[in-house]
């Protein structure tokens, strides 16, 4: 109501425009982005048009919008407008373990086990004996209460055109729970779209600490978590009808934890490892998002037998470079290599839904340049953009806010000077909430890293 | 329903189009009903006909076996091929974990064993600790996906192991080394006795879980209103080999400590148990015959380990005459070895021990059968079993033999041609796939060294 009224108020008394303009400056903020090229991704590209935002929600979209002569206008003349991409499994934001450690292609490949810095030290020290012990479990861990704005990937991936992330704590088995977040905003809570995403669980045996020690264990260990956490809710709804008679439960943070999660993240690198999730999946009765998926090209039939989403991890394999010449790559190595990029087309042919995540990867914009490899490979410029946008909306239920340019979604916007998956193209501002974003320049060399530079050498002396 | 949907497109797509085949004019060692020249016709899947002189229905598919050797297809009750994880060593009871789920179909094990004449194997838990995980039994059907591969009726079992390998203290992964790491790091048992302790005091925990369970049971037919038992996934599989209704494998090398574990088992009342290795099985081969328990061994194999040094090829035999039911394994693990040549395995019986030929080829056949409970469909070439055949070029104890072609429910899946002729062709992909990736990341690299 309020904004339509609006303009026409503003047109009827021209004399006092001034006036109100800058009386209700404090309460409305009106941009606009003018002359550009649309691509809305939940509906036809718009050649030319305006996208008119405020107060950080987008209040119209089209080739004919009326803007309110108070807004801040943008010439888009030459520019592409995007909505903000999303990565649907990262760690930005969140804080580093000292050692980088990004989950590798193929999830369940055993990795080193994440440094515990900044969350829980003493929780992984002791040797597990058995699921009582909660091995790696950290179900009560929340992402959005960790959130770092300061972090310096945050700049480097609004430069690629991203404004949105589902984020994931990653520590052991039972990782803990995602946030849905923007990638700007002045406070930690200030970035939070969703405050849970789902938990997060990784197959990654524990190292020398016990029980679980391999995939099966941790299966198995999965299992008898979520059978607790169902005893634990049937103790706590038995207690609540007769406090009296019945024996007040303990209260469990890590039962409590798998309780509140509306979908678990499982890895599926491949058919093989698919089927067992599925399997996994069905006994927790949680719904499933896999990732990984090395092999999607192989799993699309199943996948979308399943109704289940997948995020894609696109740094595709390849022949390590300083592999031993000698060695032969086995034939089923080579067909993966080949085939990984195609993963993308098969799933869209198919009609998965699935999602890019930037894991592995060296740099946001690295994303990009992965999709322009399956483009190159048969998938449809507009399936790649979905997958980077609306698709990952729709994974985490996200959609009502997130993943388009639609009136009434949260203002997260890529203006680019072309084509997002052309390398040449530079993004030239993203907005987040609305709030307008200028490329930054990156550190050349990740920050921090200790022992190198020349202002070590004092320390050293 | 999906899966009974999956299974129909399986065996539609599986099966040739006449669903008849015939496997003619070899010698057949049906290995419980003799050995003769003859056919059989196989219908579905199953064995339909078999006998020295067979009708040939219109349409059949003819396989010519003139002299040739038709067998049962091998059954191995001990493998662990195929697992992507075998040992959750990290306990000394770690009956929660099943390796039915780690199951890899496209383990190349599989079709080495299958070239082998294998058809069925018992893929287990390893013998890191007292009591292990769930095994699983399946058909070498390469191509199908795990749960394709799973020989759905075999009754469910569980993995026991006794001696060095269960009292070791650290745990598979980091070497632990006692006095030095410290105690709350080492597990628990170090020595026999406490093998066998573990083993009671894990039998017993599960009798009374399964009293927990029942009593739960009947206060809740009483009306009460109460919170049912915590879900153990521990103890589940233990209260079912106390019902009798989970096999137990078990791991073991010498004379004292297979007594210990029968006396064990006759106070938990636990029937069928076979016993794995066994190699001082010869010692006490009454005891474990008047209890009905299984033996399945090495032909000749020792002395890799202490334990293991007391042994004699003629163990197998010895056994077999005092009225235990014998087979011979491979314990392969990594790849398919031994499960090769479990058909000469099976010929060192005639050698040491001077068996018949039947009594040795029923060693890695219709014995294994029994062991793992399903000799009701497969293990001899019988009407109404499975269509499980094997077809050697010469007589199948002799070490010139080479398998030619091996059936699995009716359905052919080795051919030993079909695989020479397929290999220089997959040689040429491989070698263009290698180029191509080559070429490809060349390309790539000056756009990869830009900085982004």
């Amino acid at each position: 109501m309020r904004k339509n009224s609006l303009p026409a108020l503003a047109a009827a008394l021209p004399v006092f425009a001034f006036l109100i303009t800058a009386a209700l400056a404090e309460t409305v903020n009106w941009t606009a982005i003018r002359g550009a090229r649309i691509v809305p991704v939940s509906g036809p590209v718009i050649e030319k048009g305006t996208v008119l935002m405020r107060n950080g929600v987008i209040a119209a979209v089209g080739a004919q919008v009326d803007v309110p002569a108070s807004a801040w206008v943008i010439e888009g003349n030459g520019l592409t407008v995007y909505p903000g991409l999303i990565d649907a499994l990262s760690t930005w934001a969140l804080p580093q373990p000292a050692q980088a450690q990004p989950a590798a292609a193929r999830g369940a490949q055993p990795q080193q086990p994440p440094q515990q810095q900044q969350q829980q030290p003493q929780q992984q020290q002791t040797r597990s004996w058995g699921p009582r012990d909660r091995p790696g479990t950290f179900s009560w861990v929340k992402a959005a209460d960790q959130l770092q704005p300061g972090d310096p990937r945050l700049g480097q991936a609004r430069n690629a055109g991203f404004t949105s992330a589902a984020v994931f704590p990653r520590q052991g088995i039972v990782a803990g729970h995602g946030a849905i977040i923007n990638l700007g905003g002045k406070t930690a809570g200030d970035m939070v779209v969703a405050p849970e995403a789902g938990l997060y669980l990784a197959l990654r045996p524990s190292g020398y600490t016990g029980f679980p020690s391999t995939p099966m264990g941790i299966m198995a260990y999965f299992r008898q978590l979520w059978f607790d956490a169902g005893h634990y809710r049937q103790a706590l709804a038995l207690y609540a009808a007769d406090p009296v008679n019945i024996p007040r439960p303990a209260y469990d943070r890590a039962l409590e934890g798998i309780l509140g999660a509306k979908r678990v993240l499982l890895p599926a690198a491949d058919p093989v490892q698919l089927e067992r999730m599925l399997g996994l999946a069905g006994d927790l009765k949680t719904p499933a998002v896999f990732y990984g998926a090395v092999r999607g090209y192989e799993m699309a039939a199943r996948l979308k037998e399943t109704g289940t989403p997948v995020i894609l991890n696109v740094r595709w394999p390849t022949r390590d470079r300083d592999a031993d010449p000698e060695d032969q790559d086995s034939y089923r190595e080579l067909r993966i290599r080949d085939l990984a990029p195609t993963s993308p087309a098969v799933l869209s042919q198919a009609g998965v839904k699935w999602a890019v995540s930037s894991d592995g990867l060296d740099s946001p914009r690295a994303v990009l340049r992965a999709l322009k490899q399956s483009i190159d490979r048969g998938l449809k410029p507009e399936d790649a953009l979905r997958a980077l946008t609306l698709s990952a909306a729709e994974i985490y239920g996200a959609a009502d806010r997130l993943g388009s340019i639609e009136g009434g979604k949260i203002a997260n916007l890529v203006l680019a000077d072309g084509d997002l998956f052309n390398d040449s193209t530079r993004v030239r501002m993203v907005f987040i909430d609305g709030v307008r974003y200028l490329p930054e320049p990156e550190a050349p060399a990740p920050q921090g890293a200790p022992g190198r530079g020349p202002s070590h050498s004092e320390e050293e002396q | 329903m999906r899966r009974m949907i999956l299974t129909a497109v399986f065996l539609a797509s599986g099966l040739p189009a006449a669903d008849i085949t015939v496997v003619q004019n070899g010698t057949i060692h049906t290995v419980t009903k003799g050995t003769f020249k003859g056919s059989i016709v196989i219908r579905d899947g199953k064995i339909a006909e078999v006998g020295e002189k067979v009708m040939t229905p219109a349409g059949a598919r003819i396989v010519d076996a003139t002299g040739k050797h038709v067998i049962p297809g091998i059954i191995d009750a001990h493998t662990h091929i195929a697992l992507d994880s075998i040992n959750e060593g990290s306990v000394s009871v770690s009956s929660m974990v099943d390796v039915t789920e780690m199951l890899n179909p496209e383990s190349v094990s599989i079709y080495q064993a299958l070239a082998g004449g294998v058809t069925v194997c018992n893929s287990m838990h390893g013998s890191a600790n007292s009591i292990g995980g769930r095994n699983v039994v399946f058909k070498m059907r390469w191509g199908a996906d795990a749960r394709g591969l799973v020989f759905d009726k075999a009754k469910p079992s569980l993995k026991m192991a006794l001696g060095e390998n269960p009292k070791r203290q650290g745990s598979p992964q980091g070497l632990q080394i006692p006095g030095l790491s410290p105690p709350q790091n080492l597990r628990y048992p170090g020595t026999r006795l406490g093998v066998e302790d573990v083993i009671r005091d894990a039998f017993t925990r599960a009798r009374a879980y399964q009293r927990e369970w029942k009593d739960y049971e009947t206060r809740k037919a009483r009306g009460e209103k109460l919170l049912p038992p915590r879900r153990d996934l521990e103890l589940e599989p233990l209260v079912e080999v106390l019902e009798g209704k989970r096999l137990v494998h078990a791991h073991c090398y010498r004379a004292d400590e297979i007594l210990m574990l029968i006396r064990v088992f006759d106070d938990f009342n636990i029937r069928g148990v076979t016993f794995q290795h066994v190699l001082e099985g010869y010692k006490v081969a009454k005891e474990i015959a008047e209890r009905g328990h299984y033996a399945s061994t090495f032909s000749d194999w020792w002395s890799y380990k202490v334990e293991a040094f007391d042994a004699i090829p003629y163990n197998a035999a010895i056994m077999h005459r005092k009225g235990v039911l014998v087979s011979l394994n491979s314990d392969d693990a990594g790849g398919a070895e031994l499960m090769r040549r479990l058909n000469t395995e099976a010929a060192k019986v005639i050698k040491y021990g001077g068996l018949s030929e039947d009594e040795a080829l029923a060693m890695i056949t219709i014995n294994p059968a029994k062991q793992l409970a399903i000799d009701q469909w497969v293990g001899s070439i019988e009407t109404g079993k499975d269509a499980d055949l094997v077809i050697y070029d010469k007589h199948p104890l002799s070490i010139y033999s080479k398998v030619e072609k091996v059936f699995i429910d009716g359905r052919q899946y080795f051919d030993r041609d079909e695989d020479m002729s397929r290999r220089p062709k997959i040689e040429a992909e491989k070698e263009g796939l290698r180029k191509k990736l080559l070429d490809q990341q060349k390309q790539a690299m000056p756009q990869n060294r830009r900085p982004s």
